[in-house]
């Protein structure tokens, strides 16, 4: 049932960007990418993992590829889901959370790695209409907002809070050219990864335009004994509660017994 | 190295892991308590999820408080009467302490009521075994005699309805200031994380009056049950419950706690209540001043999906 629906998840992810890929039909050129691997394990010493992604430009133009007018995006979106942020305020001296504003289903991981500095190879509202970058992330709020005065200030604070724990990164300098047309992207995976879905997407741009895009998944689970525990955690709570306490149970027995010195 | 906890979702230190489960163990063991108190803010200090923390804690408390219980039923140190009284209480707080602690993390406020409760625990009793202490080690100076007990004199706890016999305490006393001791603490269990151990054993001394060999033993007795009972609730509830950190912990803490039951017993009685009562200040104190002081963000974020 979970894999049925991560499968139409996938399916729906993939699908996002079909209507900015008909407008290739206008380009010649066309976007292949490729990944070493579509799962990525989670094992009980992941520091994070670095991703490489490979790719090539068909049907490119010679004169404009060496006069560098053709640039590269690529972003490593985790699986999405809301997320609320919350302001504190100090109350009779002490400091509270008061506000708060929830949003619509972001991205719990972003990487994002390009030929230059994203707002450098196209127009920000080319960017902001399909939500590459950080800073022109689709960020909707649910729920009430009241006057909606509020709505940039908490939009600032998710991005900004998102970057400086690092599951936000981008580096403007990690794709590169290995040769006239063919380039190699690498993306970080941090330590604190959420398992589920990701979605590897590459952008091609002419001279500033969006000409193409490609998307691959990219399976991030946890495997092993964390993998079982986890599914024991959520599949069978109540022995899997029993299970700690017989646990504490033997280890302190033991150590009583272990250290029993008469 | 590291090592991934699967229901925290995040790679942690397993050294220094390790060493707080080592140190709280040491001090639990030297003080006899279940170092609850001490290990939920250690692990939140440490980036744990404050959900995750306390219901491992709670799961560190078992372990702790059980080789402690063992040695108390050896000597014969449990009221098992009293403690089954205590214990139905706690079992109908630490439910009701459940229900707040998925109320209260709903509305965003979890983490405030937490610290706001452990200011306002570990500040009060810490000041009032403080006081206490400084006392009985200024007659001990002065080569005083304790004051004696005045049997006469009982308040009001002592008129209430319901009276029974417990006969390993040798007292008298009615079962509704006990069920309600261990109904608060059941609470202060699942809504914080701790065995309540720091605050049952001076209740149960001064304010039932029960004799002070049984306090101890009869106390972790309730513990273990109230906070097993936590684990599996959490577990079962809020899916809350990291194994990995948790066995970590307690392999560490129980270690700890035999080196500190040695250091322990070479202390006399109120220079350990005076450590203690410093130790519980500490941390209460620690605690507030992150409440007051302005915060390095005032923004907070959380999703949906990590289990907040």
């Amino acid at each position: 049932m979970r894999r049925r629906l991560a499968s139409f998840l996938v399916a729906l992810a993939l699908a996002a960007p079909a209507a900015a890929q008909n407008r290739a039909d206008e380009f010649t050129e066309k976007l292949d990418i490729g990944i070493s691997t579509d799962e990525i394990a989670i094992t009980s010493d992941f520091r994070g993992a670095d991703l490489t992604i490979f790719g090539a430009i068909d049907g490119f133009a010679p004169d404009l590829l060496a006069q560098g007018k053709y640039n590269i995006v690529v972003s490593l979106e985790g699986p999405k889901e809301s997320a609320t942020v919350r302001k504190k305020r100090r109350v009779f001296g002490i400091w509270v959370n008061t506000q708060s504003m929830t949003f619509e289903l972001v991205p719990e991981s972003y990487s994002l790695s390009s030929t230059r500095d994203i707002d450098a190879i196209a127009p920000a509202n080319e960017m902001n209409n399909m939500g590459i970058g950080v800073a022109h992330m689709t960020l909707s709020p649910i729920g009430y907002i009241g006057d909606g005065s509020s709505v940039t200030e908490f939009r600032s604070a998710f991005r900004r809070l998102r970057e400086t724990s690092g599951v936000y990164q981008r580096d403007p300098g990690g794709v590169q050219f290995i040769s006239a047309s063919l380039f190699k992207a690498s993306v970080r995976l941090p330590a604190d990864v959420p398992n589920g879905v990701h979605v590897v997407r590459a952008y091609l741009f002419r001279d500033g335009v969006f000409v193409a895009a490609k998307a691959l998944p990219l399976r991030v689970i946890k495997t092993g004994l964390e993998a079982a525990i986890t599914e024991a955690a959520h599949k069978h709570p109540f022995f899997y509660g029993l299970f700690a306490v017989l646990l504490a149970v033997i280890t302190g027995w033991a150590a009583s017994v272990a250290f029993r010195r008469d | 190295m590291t090592i991934y906890l699967p229901i925290a979702e995040l790679s942690v230190n397993v050294l220094i892991i390790l060493g707080m489960g080592a140190a709280v163990g040491f001090l639990s063991g030297m003080f006899g308590v279940g170092g609850g108190f001490l290990i939920t803010p250690l692990l939140i200090f440490y980036n744990i999820p404050p959900v995750v923390a306390v219901a491992t804690g709670a799961n560190q408390v078992v372990a702790s408080s059980i080789s402690g219980a063992i040695t108390h039923f050896r000597r014969g140190t449990i009221d098992i009467k009293l403690g089954t009284v205590l214990l139905l209480g706690g079992l109908a707080g630490a439910t009701l302490g459940i229900w707040i602690f998925a109320a209260l993390r709903r509305i965003g406020q979890l983490d405030l009521v937490i610290s706001l409760a452990y200011v306002l625990l570990l500040g009060s009793v810490g000041s009032l075994m403080l006081a206490e202490s400084i006392n009985a080690l200024r007659r001990a100076k002065r080569n005083e005699a304790m004051p004696l007990r005045r049997p006469g004199h009982h308040g009001w706890i002592h008129r209430l309805p319901l009276k029974v016999r417990f006969k390993k305490s040798k007292i008298y006393l009615s079962i509704i200031p006990v069920a309600g001791l261990g109904f608060c603490i059941g609470i202060l269990t699942s809504v914080m994380g701790v065995g309540g151990g720091f605050i049952m054993v001076p209740a149960m001394i001064y304010l039932l009056r029960i004799p002070t060999n049984v306090v101890v033993g009869t106390s972790l007795f309730q513990i273990i049950f109230v906070s097993a009972y936590t684990v599996i609730v959490q577990a079962t509830a809020n899916y809350t419950v990291d194994i990995v950190l948790a066995f970590v912990l307690m392999i560490a803490g129980v270690i700890g706690a035999q080196y500190g039951v040695r250091v322990g017993q070479k202390l006399r009685g109120e220079q350990l209540r005076a450590l203690l009562a410093l130790l519980v200040l500490a941390v209460g104190i620690r605690l507030a001043v992150e409440l007051v002081l302005p915060p390095a963000d005032i923004y907070s974020v959380i999703s949906s999906g990590s289990g907040f």
